[in-house]
């Protein structure tokens, strides 16, 4: 785990943040979690196309493991109501649970996949689960110019994307 | 240098986060900033009970019936004897469990999250400028930008998302962004100023639950006080009744007044858990009318509405309101989730405060309990080979 951290933490002390895509959300089937699979050109030259699309369809089927209406879900709910909801404030509720599976998933990937490419997931959950943020990093070391597809400086997003997920 | 950083007060992220919201106990309590009507809902309910408790229930002891214990007057005997004893001793315990159940579902519906999408940050807000200027071409200045609209289809029906313009961010269906409270709630349904909090997606059920137990309870609260106002007047008249339990009056008022508002609130909203609708949905009438499109959202069947609605899975909050917020300065040392103490501590700003790890009574807000997926800043190593 230590030494997983120090190579994400060289990524950052090494490159600069570049540029950052935004994965939208996907509503064609309803109000639940899902994102789009669409791939964005940004990532066409770090990224396999079909690295990406798995790495988006296993998040939105956890998604929809997490908010599946079943018998599950209703055993919950009615035994949360039975106990005017008390229950709550000693057993974590499936969707949380699933919550943590995907942060795990999301740090995993990270570390194998994204972090040797120079890219950085990071978790829906911390951005009100609208968008799954990709962060592009560009090698200080590479003659490459960084080009800012934001307005609003590379510098100070970058502190504010990446340290915001720092908790 | 270390002990003078440990000392500095914590920022948690709910100290900082935009819109009209009141929070307490150091993030735990999220409510809207007039409180004023929501104190007078709790006034009601918790006034009307204790004279209902007081006046027309018997103490304990008196379930035994025995002489010597009863109170000395001769109307606390009649009194005494009537509901418990001469009826059912059941009705003090099914009022209680309505009057704790309607509390609790209050107080929930009031101090949780409706369901809050937090604003854009400046990268996600300018990304998705750029993405409408290239859809929409360039706008000469002085000229009104076209209004910002993406079409989604859902079920075979077109659903337009709206741009919020304050939160800068395309709202999701069903989300609404709320005046009063002046954040855009998920699934919103309306801001209710009886609980002192906008009704979304994550207290819909709470609220749901508090109107119908509230309407049980002032339904039986006014039922038994007729019962025992029937009762006593069978002996000694009704005026004198009257004279002698003014408490039974008042209660009788109020529940009056009391019923047919809140159970006509519970009619309407158990017709739109029925049909999977919100206040907003039906107000606007975004799904009735010739040519507008069907409710996408509803199962077609009532019982599988009214169990998503209030059995389905509940999500957690993404606001993060117990979060801390990485310190600006460099020589201080930001606080580390690895760290773990008691979460229950009371809300002390030094040190205890800093190594308390985010666990919440109510909202668990999942985000601090996982490992990050994003390195710690730097200057944390430092603080890790302090320890």
């Amino acid at each position: 785990m230590a030494t997983e951290v120090h190579n994400l933490q060289e990524l950052r002390r090494s490159a600069s943040l570049a540029t950052k895509v935004f994965i939208q959300r996907d509503y064609s089937d309803g109000t639940i979690c899902q994102f789009q699979t669409k791939f964005p050109p940004e990532l066409d030259s770090r990224i396999e196309r079909q690295l990406f699309e798995e790495t988006v369809k296993t998040l939105n089927g956890f998604y929809a493991e997490a908010e599946k209406i079943g018998g599950s879900s209703y055993l919950e709910g009615c035994l949360a109501c039975a106990t005017a909801y008390f229950i709550f404030l000693c057993m974590e509720t499936h969707y949380e649970k699933v919550l943590k599976k995907i942060s795990r998933y999301i740090q995993e990937q990270n570390e194998k996949i994204f972090a040797p490419r120079g890219l950085l997931l990071t978790d829906p959950v911390e951005r009100g689960m609208r968008v799954i943020e990709i962060s592009i990093y560009e090698d200080r070391c590479s003659s490459g110019s960084s080009s800012s597809g934001s307005s609003s400086g590379s510098g100070s997003s970058g502190g504010g994307g990446v340290g915001a997920g720092a908790r | 240098m270390s002990v003078m950083v440990v000392r500095k007060k914590v920022t948690r992220k709910w100290e900082k986060l935009p819109g009209r919201n009141t929070f307490c106990c150091d993030g735990r309590v999220m409510m809207a900033r007039q409180k004023g009507i929501f104190y007078l809902t709790l006034f009601l309910i918790l006034g009307t009970c204790t004279l209902f408790f007081a006046f027309d229930l018997p103490p304990r002891e008196d379930f035994c019936v025995d002489e010597e214990n009863v109170p000395q007057e001769e109307e606390n005997k009649n009194r005494c004897r009537y509901l418990a004893v001469q009826l059912s001793p059941a009705i003090p315990v099914f009022a209680a469990m309505l009057f704790l159940f309607s509390m609790a579902t209050l107080l929930r519906t009031s101090f949780s999250d409706p369901g809050v999408i937090p604003r854009a940050l400046p990268d996600e807000a300018a990304f998705i400028e750029m993405e409408i200027e290239a859809t929409n071409g360039a706008v000469p200045q002085g000229q009104r930008p076209p209004p910002r609209i993406k079409n989604f289809q859902i079920n075979n029906q077109i659903v337009k998302l709206k741009y919020c313009y304050t939160c800068k961010i395309f709202r999701p269906p069903r989300a609404s962004h709320c005046s009063i409270c002046d954040n855009c709630v998920e699934r919103f349904d309306h801001h209710c100023p009886w609980v002192g909090n906008c009704v979304g997606k994550r207290n819909y059920r709470y609220f749901y639950l508090f109107i119908l137990s509230l309407s049980l309870l002032t339904i039986y609260v006014f039922a038994f006080n007729i019962v025992y106002v029937a009762l006593k007047s069978l002996k000694i008249g009704f005026l004198e009744t009257l004279k002698e339990t003014p408490g039974t009056v008042l209660e009788v008022l109020i529940c009056f007044f009391t019923l047919w508002s809140v159970v006509g609130l519970t009619g309407f909203h158990t017709f739109l858990v029925a049909l999977n609708q919100t206040t907003n949905e039906d107000i606007k009438g975004s799904w009735t009318g010739k040519n507008r499109v069907q409710n996408p959202y509803s199962h077609g069947n009532i019982v599988k509405n009214c169990c998503e609605v209030l059995c389905g899975p509940l999500p957690p909050s993404v606001l993060d309101r117990r979060g801390i917020l990485p310190l600006e300065e460099s020589g201080s040392r930001p606080p580390s989730t690895q760290e773990t103490s008691s979460s229950l501590l009371p809300q002390s700003p030094p040190l205890t405060e800093h190594l308390s790890s985010n666990e919440m009574p109510e909202d668990t807000s999942t985000p601090e309990e996982m490992p990050p997926p994003v390195p710690p800043e730097p200057p944390q190593e430092v603080a890790e080979t302090e320890k």
